[in-house]
């Protein structure tokens, strides 16, 4: 009775998308979850009555749309509303507001640099020339330069000649933008320290580097290249939060007959004769299939669930010096009204987006500095949100719910484990710095879920709480991601597979890794494909 | 959350307070911000305005630059494609500008205020690129789009009017002759400038003194049938006479996303502008390049059979798409059916026989014609009174 076709571990938003496609092509298929509820990172959850908070990810755009449709998410309940506005306040009590309208936007930056408002349309065309070339590959598996086979080298030629296509000058800034800091990059463009700053968090986000390391434009790049409704950067919210994607998704995947199954706590990954055979739980059940995905990021795939003996030694060395180090925190906030905060109307519509209160690249990178110290940053970065101004459901009418994502926190303090009362700290700073700016921020807070990496970790099993499982740079993109040669979600052993976000192409709630791998497995299988192409970005 | 927020509307330009009150139709656009009309009373009544009485345009969201100093002139020379120095003081030249690929960024007008005085108007915002390119030159930038109102005020009675202003002698200066006047005492410059293609001026004041000039040139023109217009009929006019729009016929090269969509001055029928007999300026060796080589497309302006506006048409030669319709109108003075193409090359050359796809619909009903076209040398529509001096009277 535990026999399936395919057993995926963990019923994160990628887990459920790749056993949806693999159910939906007439596989049995088994989802195990460790937790007794689903989603991994992609989760709402009720933590104080009547409140609920997008735990861990807390805003959409990178998910494919091409999956939403095709999976029939809309009609499993997902509703994905985009929001306006956005924010970052200055210390001197004055703001940078972000708007939707290309002339009211004009303005804004005018107010601080009229060079800088005209600049942005040279930036904005320029950053969506970078995302055009890496859209059409977020559904597809990454073409390996190394291979001989007809397939990648017709994937390479095609990415050549698109490539080749931005002619002499895109080249270079390709090269440019893929290996330089996103605070050079901004440099090059604004004069503004408070645009820069606002600009740069993307970057950063997720990502154990600062505003001036290397690498951190394609972070930027990454926040950019998802869409809403065709709104190429457009982010939403999930309604009902994060975990309304992974109970369409869940839906989805039962409806093509798929089981979820919930409390299970994989040990180990069954091998026999170098196949895959199913997995062995920690409390002895076992489940059995021939074909077997990892859902877990490339660190716990092979360092937790796989027996050291199954594995090559260049994979078990790769696996161990895989970047995925903690970043961010996390603090969600039940609210009895509606912060307030200087310099801005309540009414404003900018409030209804992110919020942020690093004025320059400095102080970003002087909260980097906090984090190569092994600490939490005592200014931190944060990217704020209060998702109650968009969803009517996420807080009591009147009432707030606030999701804070916290820039930086490293996975150890000072090289030892987080205590409580480094916990304590770090929430203190975060709930300080906001504070400094909304006389009535303090007052009004109910109930605060605070996350470190400590939690993250433990809760969802994200190593170190790394939310992108495996950082986003070049080392570890596409050919390379999780590791060269094992980028096409195949496993070294037979009959295993990977589909995390430590695969290509990447983290956020994209559901693109998930994706496609199972259109790798159907073919390995010789199974019809169930998994759509990309929508062409012309 | 909801409550309307004023400071987030489209701004009124200086003459809005007037502009509106004359706005029967109530129909707005945006134009760089503005809250600005599009048809005030009925767009051919407005544009037969343009040709036959006075139109007038608020033309005060235009982009203006001031450049200044020791090196203004070379600064400029080295920005745009035509020879700055043989532009007079007092004197206006029609100028596009490259980015160092030779391909266009923008056109404007460069209005000669001094020896080392100059004030560029530009359809597009040019903070960014004027800074950039005063690196090395001793210049200082000002931007006074918001310091200037303007109105452009054109047609066969519009000397006439202005003069009843106060701007004597106005039909003594040239086309792209500037002259300066006091109105109500404060300064009051007048260029025999526009976008019409016909007798016509713009006249620049400060913000404080637009409602009076309205108000004035109003009262003053109503026996000269002076009337408002908006931007369609201006967008008529525009087309009869042979101006390109950024952004139409156009993208402005540094907000091109794909490659290849940008286009030179050759590609734009702006060759004439383009000067090499200065030795350096940006795109100049780039452009010196396709001259050799040749360009890729060529605008041609199509004079099409039949009534029917060749909007966003593919033009055909044979079975072949060689291009595409920037603009399209029928144009009630010349009595033809316009259009501006990016054709393909080699095709294009004028004389050249092309065939436009036109849609049109009648209730619902949509027809598809392939209407034959002929590539000409230049608009229709040059009348002599708008290069006459003394300006004729009407």
């Amino acid at each position: 009775m535990n026999q399936y076709d395919a057993i995926v571990i963990g019923a994160g938003h990628n887990g459920l998308t790749n056993g949806a496609y693999l159910a939906k092509a007439g596989l049995k298929v088994a989802v195990l979850e460790r937790n007794p509820y689903i989603g991994g990172a992609t989760v709402s959850r009720e933590l104080h009555k009547g409140w609920y908070y997008s735990n861990c990810s807390y805003v959409a755009s990178l998910l494919r749309p091409e999956i939403t449709r095709d999976l029939e998410l809309p009609r499993h309940g997902l509703q994905v509303v985009p929001f306006g506005g956005g924010a970052t306040f200055m210390r001197n009590g004055d703001h940078l507001g972000a708007y939707s309208d290309h002339d009211r936007h004009y303005r804004e930056i005018a107010r601080h640099s009229k060079r800088d408002a005209n600049a942005y349309d040279r930036y904005a065309a320029d950053t969506a020339r970078q995302t055009k070339l890496i859209r059409p590959y977020l559904l597809k598996t990454a073409p390996d330069p190394t291979s001989l086979k007809p397939r990648d080298l017709r994937d390479l030629l095609e990415f050549a000649k698109s490539f080749t296509s931005m002619g002499e000058e895109g080249l270079l800034d390709t090269i440019k933008f893929w290996t330089a800091s996103v605070g050079d990059y901004l440099n090059e463009y604004f004069e503004t320290d408070v645009l820069k700053a606002h600009l740069a968090g993307s970057g950063i986000i997720g990502t154990a580097l600062g505003v001036y390391s290397p690498g951190t434009a394609y972070v930027l790049l990454h926040h950019y290249m998802g869409d809403v409704d065709g709104n190429v950067g457009a982010w939403g919210f999930a309604r009902g939060g994060m975990g309304a994607i992974a109970d369409a998704l869940s839906k989805s995947f039962q409806s093509f007959g798929g089981e979820i199954i919930c409390d299970a706590n994989v040990d180990e990954i069954i091998v026999r004769d170098g196949q895959a055979k199913g997995v062995a739980l920690k409390d002895g059940t076992e489940y059995h299939a021939d074909i077997v995905v990892s859902n877990l990021d490339p660190k716990r795939t092979f360092l937790d669930i796989t027996n050291p003996k199954d594995l090559p030694e260049d994979v078990l060395h790769k696996a161990r010096n895989f970047k995925i180090r903690g970043s961010s925190g996390k603090l969600n906030i039940a609210l009895d009204g509606l912060p307030v905060f200087d310099g801005l109307d309540p009414r404003s519509r900018l409030m209804a987006g992110d919020l942020h209160f690093s004025d320059s690249l400095e102080r970003q990178e002087r909260a980097y500095d906090d984090w190569k110290n092994g600490t939490w940053s005592k200014d931190p970065y944060l990217d704020m949100m209060i998702p109650s101004l968009t969803d009517p459901t996420m807080a009591p009418p009147g009432k707030h719910m606030m999701s804070v994502f916290v820039q930086y926190a490293p996975p150890k303090v000072e090289g030892r484990d987080w205590t409580d009362e480094d916990k304590d700290g770090f929430e203190k700073s975060v709930i300080d710095q906001i504070a400094n700016y909304s006389p009535n921020f303090k007052d009004l807070i109910l109930h605060c879920e605070t996350r470190t990496p400590r939690e993250i970790e433990a809760e969802v099993g994200l190593t170190e709480g790394n939310i992108f499982m495996g950082e986003l740079t070049f080392d570890q993109l596409l050919f390379n991601r999780p590791f060269p040669g094992y980028a096409q979600y195949r496993g070294p052993i037979k009959g295993m597979y990977m589909c995390s976000s430590g695969t290509h192409p990447g983290g956020g709630v994209m559901a693109a890794p998930g994706a496609n791998a199972a259109r790798e497995i159907l073919m390995d299988l010789k199974r019809p494909n169930t998994v759509p192409g990309g929508y062409a970005d012309d | 959350m909801n409550a309307p927020q004023r400071d987030t509307m489209l701004l009124p330009t200086p003459f809005h307070s007037r502009v509106e009150a004359m706005c029967e139709l109530n129909d707005w656009g945006n134009w760089m911000g503005y809250t600005t009309p599009n048809a005030f009373f009925d767009v051919e009544l407005e544009y037969f305005a343009i040709r036959s009485t006075t139109g007038v345009f608020d033309l005060s969201p235009m982009n203006k630059y001031r450049i200044t100093g020791p090196d203004a002139e070379a600064f400029l020379n080295r920005m745009v494609t035509r020879n700055v120095s043989k532009l007079g003081v007092n004197r206006v030249g029609y100028a596009v500008w490259c980015n160092d690929a030779g391909q266009v960024m923008d056109d404007g007008t460069i209005f000669r205020l001094g020896e080392q005085d100059f004030r560029l108007c530009s359809y597009q915002r040019a903070d960014d690129w004027l800074h950039w390119c005063t690196l090395g030159f001793d210049v200082t930038i000002t931007n006074e789009s918001e310091d200037i109102a303007g109105l452009a005020v054109q047609g066969p009675t519009s000397c006439t009017v202005l003069t009843l202003l106060g701007c004597a002698g106005l039909d003594q200066l040239k086309p792209f002759g500037i002259a300066h006047f006091t109105f109500e005492g404060a300064p009051m410059m007048v260029s025999r400038t526009g976008f019409t293609g016909d007798l016509g001026y713009e006249v620049w004041v400060a913000p404080e003194q637009a409602e009076a000039l309205w108000d004035q040139l109003f009262e003053l023109g109503r026996d000269y049938l002076i009337k408002p217009i908006g931007s369609y009929a201006l967008d008529i006019a525009r087309i009869e006479a042979g101006f390109l729009q950024a952004h139409v016929d156009f993208v402005p090269s540094e907000e091109v996303v794909r490659n290849g969509r940008t286009r030179s001055p050759f590609e734009l029928g702006l060759e004439w502008l383009v000067d090499f007999s200065k030795p350096l300026f940006n795109g100049r060796s780039a452009l010196l390049e396709e001259k050799a080589k040749g360009s890729r497309y060529r605008f041609a302006m199509l004079d099409i059979e039949g009534n029917k506006p060749a909007e966003h048409s593919f033009i055909m030669k044979g079975d072949k798409v060689v291009g595409t319709v920037t603009s399209a109108a029928w144009c009630p003075t010349v009595k033809s059916n316009l259009a501006y193409a990016q054709i393909e090359m080699p095709h294009g050359a004028v004389g050249d026989e092309l065939v436009a796809e036109i849609y049109y619909q009648r209730e619902l009903h949509w027809t598809r014609l392939m209407a034959p076209c002929r590539v000409i040398g230049g608009p229709l529509f040059n009348p002599q009174r708008r290069r006459q001096t003394p300006a004729p009277p009407f």
